[in-house]
């Protein structure tokens, strides 16, 4: 059986910035990926990030993975297996993978995991024909295969996801024709929603997507008005036509496998739904399991990078690299993810975290 | 359709291959998902279930949505599946089956 240090499962924004680390602290990582290639969702993110220098504010998601996956691939201490899946985690510790076809099996001494979230679907009449979409599909169709989803495309949610992913679209030449929001006001960042704004594209608040319509695929969508306890309001329905009904609504944490820890679990809606209970230094109550990421709170891909380096240098310094200069490094990062969710936008966050800690 | 212009991206694709669905002769790039060369010809149902029609909506494999026959084999995640040449892809209806 394989042995490392360090494990760390799922090779994203927070993973990749986990290894390089725990591996820059001294220890042997190895990291595992389901992809062909290392980087998550961040590949298909071609706006540039917000935040401070040391968050790489103003460069692409797209050339943050670039510059990631040089320094893994110079790094001697980190190991990656690629086309790898984690199938489990066992009570003894034992965590079991298939890569290539073949399965395997490995224990390490402290484990991460960074498997990131999926999206969530939007209940509605014909949800399930072609051409309904995840916002992250689309992106992925587009921004790393070079397709347009479709021609014509009704964007559902106005957060930040919805706001960029409609620029997107329009970058790739196709046609949005409104983005729905259920609530009163737009989720996301003034400055997205003014760039679509200023492109012509409606952004309708309590509204909703009733309907879609087709036969073998999208054809149409019938749109609703919404009253203030989110129903539909009669008489209000008019048809659009699109090919394509792209769902940003919002993602989920992918926890199953973090679940399989016996870790505790709680359900706090801003964060996401179920997630795992951690410490600052991001340990579960299962101890030598450490979480980084979309996994244990919905944010975005420059806070899963810190928790990734606050996962990454915990894990190495309970494997005995307990060096002031180690653990000053960390403590460091735990006060810029502090100060990056201090904002304004950063009040869901924290109020997830108040009933995190409020209830142990 | 496959996107030409881009204003911040360029897209590297592998050599021209040809690929079967459903007996008809298609061409994708060798390496990308089979999903995004069907897509890129106007093929959006994938798959049928219960009755109704499936295609593409995850892209990343996590959802199960894209399920099709490649070569003789069922419940292929075609949205992550590589394109090879000559691979022979046919929409899949029901739950597939295990082979031993």
């Amino acid at each position: 059986m394989k042995f490392s240090d360090i494990v760390v499962i799922g090779g994203g924004p927070a993973g990749m910035s986990a290894a390089l680390a725990a591996a820059d602290a001294g220890v042997r990582v190895t990291m595992m990926d389901r992809g062909q290639v290392l980087g998550g969702q961040l590949i298909k993110q071609t706006h540039r990030f917000f935040g401070s220098e040391r968050e790489r504010a103003g460069t692409r998601g797209i050339e943050i993975v670039k510059i990631l996956r040089q320094q893994i691939a110079e790094n001697k201490n980190i190991e990656v297996l690629k086309n790898t899946e984690c199938l489990g985690i066992y009570s003894d510790g034992v965590i079991s993978y298939e890569t290539d076809g073949k399965y395997g099996l490995m224990t390490g001494e402290k484990v991460i995991i960074a498997t990131g979230a999926a999206e969530k679907m939007l209940q509605f009449e014909n949800n399930d024909l072609p051409g309904v979409y995840g916002a992250g599909a689309v992106q992925t169709l587009m921004n790393v295969y070079g397709i347009q989803p479709g021609q014509k495309v009704l964007m559902i949610g106005a957060g930040n996801i919805g706001l960029i992913v409609s620029y997107q679209l329009m970058q790739a030449g196709v046609q949005v024709a409104a983005i729905v929001e259920a609530m009163p006001k737009i989720g996301g960042y003034k400055v997205h929603a003014s760039k679509v704004a200023r492109m012509g594209v409606p952004i309708l608040t309590r509204k909703t997507c009733k309907a879609a319509l087709g036969t073998d695929h999208v054809t149409g969508a019938v749109l609703a008005d919404m009253d203030e306890h989110f129903q539909i309001i009669p008489g209000t329905e008019e048809e659009i036509e699109v090919d394509t009904i792209c769902l940003a609504v919002g993602l989920a944490p992918l926890s199953e496998l973090v679940s399989q820890t016996r870790c505790k679990m709680r359900y706090i809606p801003q964060l996401g739904g179920f997630v795992p209970e951690r410490d600052e230094n991001l340990e579960l109550t299962a101890k030598g399991y450490y979480v980084a990421g979309d996994v244990s709170c919905i944010e975005e891909a420059t806070a899963a990078m810190i928790e990734g380096s606050i996962a990454g240098l915990s894990a190495a310094i309970a494997t005995g690299m307990n060096h002031p200069e180690i653990i000053g490094k960390r403590d460091e990062w735990i006060k810029q993810l502090e100060n990056l969710r201090s904002g304004k936008t950063g009040a869901k966050i924290r109020s997830g975290f108040a009933v995190m800690n409020g209830g142990k | 359709m496959r996107i030409t212009d881009h204003p911040v991206l360029e897209f590297e694709h592998g050599p021209k291959v040809q690929f079967t669905f459903e007996g008809k002769t298609y061409e994708g790039y060798e390496g990308e998902p089979i999903a995004a060369a069907l897509h890129a010809a106007g093929v959006k149902k994938l798959r049928e279930h219960d009755g109704r029609p499936r295609g593409l909506f995850c892209a990343i494999g996590n959802c199960s949505s894209c399920l099709m026959e490649v070569n003789g084999v069922t419940n292929v995640r075609v949205c992550i599946e590589p394109l090879k040449a000559g691979m022979v892809v046919r929409l899949q209806t029901g739950h597939g089956r295990l082979e031993f």
